[in-house]
């Protein structure tokens, strides 16, 4: 890995499917939040509510892929970062939103806007402002290429930490027992 | 209740007291009591269960694992297309659309009516004569629109399948080369009669001197197999036929069951002679059921002859007779152990080995499993000698082999050759013109190039259980691939990780490049598959199971650079198709609502 | 195995190498028994010292004089020299657990056996940090029949160490493997297919013996807190089987 040592590495970061835990993970790693600010600085982030991402070292993605915005933002990630790494378990398998997978997408749509009870004249939301669902939630792997994997739900901030540092310091991340894990 | 349980006994009870209420013929009784009832009903189950005192989930285990048994009702009219390559090749698929519109049914359903149900199977052995199809388990062939039409028709019409054209079933054995063994004019007993001559010793001699090996693929000693075998201490031993003939591309043991059974079974009498067994069997796969009655009948002349039963040939205390075990639609059941599995009874599940079947295999006995024209090679030497039969073929490889050729040639059907011959000479002689491939033994074989013609057939060169198939230039190397690793997924028996998930993965890359979705790193994805599944696999079926996709890789590699039309990874689903759903359901069709096919990255 | 322990490992004591170190062995011993009983961990799944090996998993392959085979069921041979722990020998394992991940819906996170799971704990080992392969997602059923265990057959893998210990210690035949190649699946002795119409109870060996999270107890699922679970304090590789906390 060729990073640049003297100038900042620029890390971004995203939600997709997923629920902010891994992004609260990040904000656990604590007081060495201050020793990543010394190295690295963010772009498109939650964290600094940049909505495009410029070229970046590292782009972290939390959630797997449920819609058709995930797949543009997991796009421009890919595009614009060196080193793509999925973050938690919803990016690595695609996590809780998944396990409708093996019903069909209409027949959730049905569900839940028509057929549930109380609802009075439901219908399903056709605004072109909304993203439309995929007919599957797809772990972010499927779709392009990931370099590397924390898994957990959430990963702790420890194991965020280690892996960060290592790609930092140009090393193959390796989390051993304790930091592996996949719940 | 009470009265659908009747509907069931009254015909379980007559399969059950022809089977001894033995569990070791469960496949047969099922296989039975879906010939009387169309499937196998789940109270069947349940009565079989209590007749049996076998737990009812082990019965269901069983009958599940066959894909020619059915737990669920299918149309009066059962339609398998035979979905070999070479079925494929001659339009198949069209055939199968055409009927499917014809009698308004989908592809694996069955038409709302219950009249018929279609589906494709696994080749079905008649590749000389396809495209070819099963209806209610008899095989129709040289299908062409014409009888699809006529067939449709029949079935609209409900017409039973007894009173259908005769011509219809017509199969031929198409021989176009015959030598020592279809030529021989073999009368039935004349090799007995020269093997009681001599002692059993002696005999086993003859078959080692003539250096005979397995016909089946393996190619075993077959002199070292049966001296294990006998010397191998034990109550009882068996003979086995593996007549399962389930390689893609292979149907020499079609013929030679339909037309020189006597050379069949005689060889099998003369290893139960060398090994000591009373008792032999035939696994005849469940794609040659039209061949039971004629084999049976063929059976019993010979117990009339004093062939076969009690003191043969007049000889006291040699005792030895036949029985036909059905298949039901399992390719590994061709696979020695697994074979023994499904004569068990049980599902066709390879063993652990060792111990191998001649110190343990039909009921933990000692056991001799070779293929039909092993056998029938067997009664040639029993005849002539072994010196004789060494002195055909060449120094590696004794006597002549069976090949079935199909594919691009102007002459599909049997050829025997001296071992040695060349494939240029079989092209040549089969009338194939503008050849750029042949795979020989089928998908677990080897596939060859314009520039290897000049290999011979021989077991160390090209060594093959017999299939021969034959693709001119026209045809696209990468789908006949294909074709095959998608055999291998539907017959993976689903024991062990590597080729249960792996045959899978493996179809479905191959599926993803056909798509359009290729790009390099699919291609080393093949290629890491490919080693996994040699190394781990459980039985042979997993360990070829990757041959005809690295065979095309290192030979046709344009066949495959032409699907990785992409530079980089794509997903193998298409992204906009899996907003489908979603589109439909809200009435979108906006900009937003789709995503373009390909990311192009920067 | 209990012979080691009465005959002291002497000169005349048969032994082969496994990954450089010498291991006696007694006859008829398969090489993941011998090493287990000296204490040597080889990553397994389907096999159980108290089980016949059934050798389906593959995870346990190993090189045994130069070939692979499957340690679990490949008898020992005095002085095979055995590889195990290797880059590519785990490598492939690797590779077959990421199969295993695929083929079910493996939601650990929601799982009442995580952390007491030897699927988990085995990719734990081997550094899985993905699937790395395209998900099945295969539409499996959920049985919740019986009065006091669940069976999620999302998470089968088809080891068929319930079925083993039904019948050969229990004696009742509750599970048996249905179906073929990438279709095959567990299905338990009841025409309803539901546990509770089998003679199932928490008594029986079949309990006790899932290496996933199928065969469930209900309403303990969490008493023991994630995080507090076998391999939450040791690796698999250094904790003796059985090692499964009865979930
Ligand atoms: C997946 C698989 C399928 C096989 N199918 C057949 C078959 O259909 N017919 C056959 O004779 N041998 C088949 N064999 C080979 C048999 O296991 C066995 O070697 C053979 O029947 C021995 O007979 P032989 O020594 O006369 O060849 C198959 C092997 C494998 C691994
Ligand atoms: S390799 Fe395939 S066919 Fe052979 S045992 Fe394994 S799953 Fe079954
Ligand atoms: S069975 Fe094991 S691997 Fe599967 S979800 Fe549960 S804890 Fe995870
Ligand atoms: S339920 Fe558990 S023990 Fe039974 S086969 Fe599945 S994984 Fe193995
Ligand atoms: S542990 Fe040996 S094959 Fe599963």
């Amino acid at each position: 890995m060729n990073m640049p040592t003297k100038s900042k590495l620029r890390i971004a970061t995203a939600t997709l499917a997923g629920c902010f835990g891994c992004h609260m993970s990040l904000l656990d790693i604590d007081e060495r939040l201050f020793e990543l600010i010394e190295l690295a600085e963010f772009d498109r982030s939650p964290l600094t509510d940049i909505k495009t991402c410029g070229p970046c070292d590292i782009g972290l993605i939390e959630g797997g892929l449920c819609n058709a915005e995930n797949v543009h933002v997991l796009r421009e990630f890919r595009a614009n970062c060196k080193i793509l790494v999925a973050v938690g378990a919803c990016a690595i398998n695609g996590g809780l939103p998944a396990q409708r997978n093996h019903l069909s997408l209409s027949m959730i749509l049905e569900e839940v806007y028509h057929a549930q009870h109380g609802l009075v004249d439901g219908f399903i939301p056709n605004d072109p402002e909304l993203p439309l669902p995929l007919d599957q939630v797809h772990p972010i792997h499927e779709v392009v290429k990931v370099d590397y994997f924390i898994p957990g739900c959430p990963p702790s901030g420890d194991a965020i930490w280690k892996v960060l540092t290592d790609l930092i310091a140009g090393r193959e991340p390796e989390l051993g027992h304790g930091l592996i894990r996949y719940d | 209740m009470l009265s659908q349980d009747n509907t069931h006994s009254d015909y379980l009870d007559s399969i059950l007291s022809r089977h001894q209420h033995n569990t070791h013929n469960l496949l047969q009784m099922l296989r039975e009591a879906q010939e009387h009832y169309g499937y196998i009903h789940s109270e069947a189950i349940d009565y079989l269960a209590q007749q049996l005192q076998s737990p009812r989930s082990m019965i269901e285990g069983v009958a599940s694992f066959y894909s020619l048994l059915y737990l669920q009702p299918q149309g009066d009219y059962r339609v398998l297309f035979s979905d070999n390559i070479t079925d494929r090749m001659l339009g198949n698929i069209d055939l199968m659309e055409s009927m499917c519109g014809q009698l308004w049914v989908e592809v694996g359903k069955v038409s709302e009516d219950g009249l018929v149900s279609i589906n494709t199977t696994s080749c079905t052995g008649m590749c000389d004569q396809g495209p070819a199809v099963l209806i209610n388990n008899i095989a129709i062939n040289h299908l062409t629109q014409d009888r699809i039409n006529s067939l449709c028709e029949l079935i609209r019409e409900r017409v039973p399948l007894s009173g259908w054209p005769l011509e219809f079933f017509a199969i031929e054995d198409n021989i176009y080369k015959k030598d020592i063994l279809l030529d021989s004019n073999f009368k039935s007993g004349s090799a007995l009669a020269e093997v009681l001559k001599r002692s059993s010793e002696e005999t086993l001699q003859e078959i080692k001197t003539s250096k005979l090996r397995g016909r089946g693929g393996a190619g075993y000693l077959t002199g070292s197999k049966w001296e294990f075998c006998r010397i191998a201490v034990s109550e009882q031993h068996y003979v086995v036929c593996n007549a399962d003939e389930g390689e893609p591309g292979t149907f020499k043991d079609r013929v030679l069951l339909n037309t020189y059974a006597d050379m069949v079974f005689e060889g099998m009498t003369i290893c139960a002679h060398v090994i000591n067994a009373k008792k032999g069997f035939i696994y005849l796969r469940g794609e040659y059921r039209y061949l039971l009655d004629h084999l049976n009948a063929i059976l019993q002349r010979r117990r009339q002859q004093g062939l076969l039963g009690n003191n043969i040939f007049g000889h006291a205390n040699f005792n030895f007779d036949i029985e036909i075990h059905l298949g039901a639609g399992a390719y590994i059941c061709g696979e020695e152990s697994a074979l023994i599995e499904s004569l068990e009874g049980k599902r066709g599940t390879p063993r652990n080995r060792p111990p191998f079947p001649v110190t343990s295999g039909y009921l933990n006995q000692p056991t001799v499993v070779n293929n039909v024209e092993t056998f029938c090679a067997a009664s040639l030497i029993g005849l002539h000698g072994g010196a004789w039969y060494a002195d055909v073929g060449i120094e590696t490889s004794s006597g002549t082999k069976i090949l079935s050729v199909s594919g691009d040639c102007a002459r599909p059907g049997l050829y025997e050759y001296p071992f040695g011959v060349t494939v240029a000479q079989v092209l040549a002689d089969c009338g194939a013109k503008n050849t750029q491939a042949v795979q020989i033994s089928g998908p677990s074989g080897i596939c060859i190039a314009a520039n290897e013609f000049e290999r011979r057939i021989a077991f160390d060169d090209l060594p093959t259980a017999g299939a021969f198939m034959v693709f001119d230039e026209s045809r696209d190397m990468f789908e006949v691939a294909r074709n095959f690793v998608h055999f291998f997924k539907h017959e993976s028996c689903g024991f062990c990780t590597p080729c249960r998930v792996g045959t899978s993965l493996l179809s479905n890359m191959m599926n993803k490049l056909a798509n359009g979705h290729g790009s390099p790193y699919d291609f080393t994805e093949i290629e890491k598959l490919n080693v996994l599944l040699l190394s781990t696999s459980h039985c042979g079926l997993g360990h070829s199971a990757c041959n005809p996709v690295l065979d095309t890789i290192a030979k046709f590699r344009p066949a495959y650079d032409k699907r990785l039309t992409h530079k980089e990874y794509i997903p193998a689903f298409d992204l906009d198709y899996a907003l489908s759903q979603a589109r439909q359901m809200t009435g979108r069709d906006d900009t937003g609502a789709h995503l373009e096919r390909i990311h192009v990255s920067k | 195995m209990s012979q080691n322990n009465k005959t002291p490992h002497n000169k005349n004591q048969a032994t082969f190498i496994l990954d450089g170190k010498t291991i006696p062995f007694t006859e008829g011993q398969t090489i993941i028994q011998a090493a287990m009983a000296s204490g040597e961990y080889i990553p397994h799944l389907c096999f159980n010292p108290e089980f016949k090996p059934h050798g389906s998993c593959k995870i346990c392959t190993v090189t045994a004089n130069g070939r692979q085979a499957a340690s679990c069921t490949q008898q020992t041979q005095a002085d095979m020299v055995v590889e195990s722990n290797t880059k590519p020998i785990n490598d492939e394992r690797r590779a077959l657990l990421q199969m295993l991940f695929v083929e079910g819906n493996h939601f650990c996170p929601s799982c009442e056996k995580s952390g007491d799971c030897q699927l988990q704990a085995t990719a734990y080992e081997l550094n899985m940090m993905s699937p790395h392969f395209d998900h099945f997602s295969p539409d499996r059923p959920l049985d919740s029949s019986h009065a006091e265990y669940l069976l999620d057959y999302n998470r089968c893998i088809l080891c068929s160490l319930c079925a083993r210990a039904s019948s050969d210690v229990d004696g009742k035949n509750v599970f048996s493997l249905a179906g073929r190649g990438i279709k095959t699946h567990l299905i338990v002795n009841a025409k309803s297919g539901k546990l509770a119409d089998t003679d199932f109870t928490g008594d029986d060996k079949a309990a006790h013996v899932c290496p996933v999270g199928v065969i469930i107890k209900k309403r303990v699922g969490f008493a023991v807190p994630i995080g507090k679970r076998s391999f939450d304090e040791h690796p698999i590789s250094a904790t003796p089987h059985p090692k499964v906390r009865d979930v």
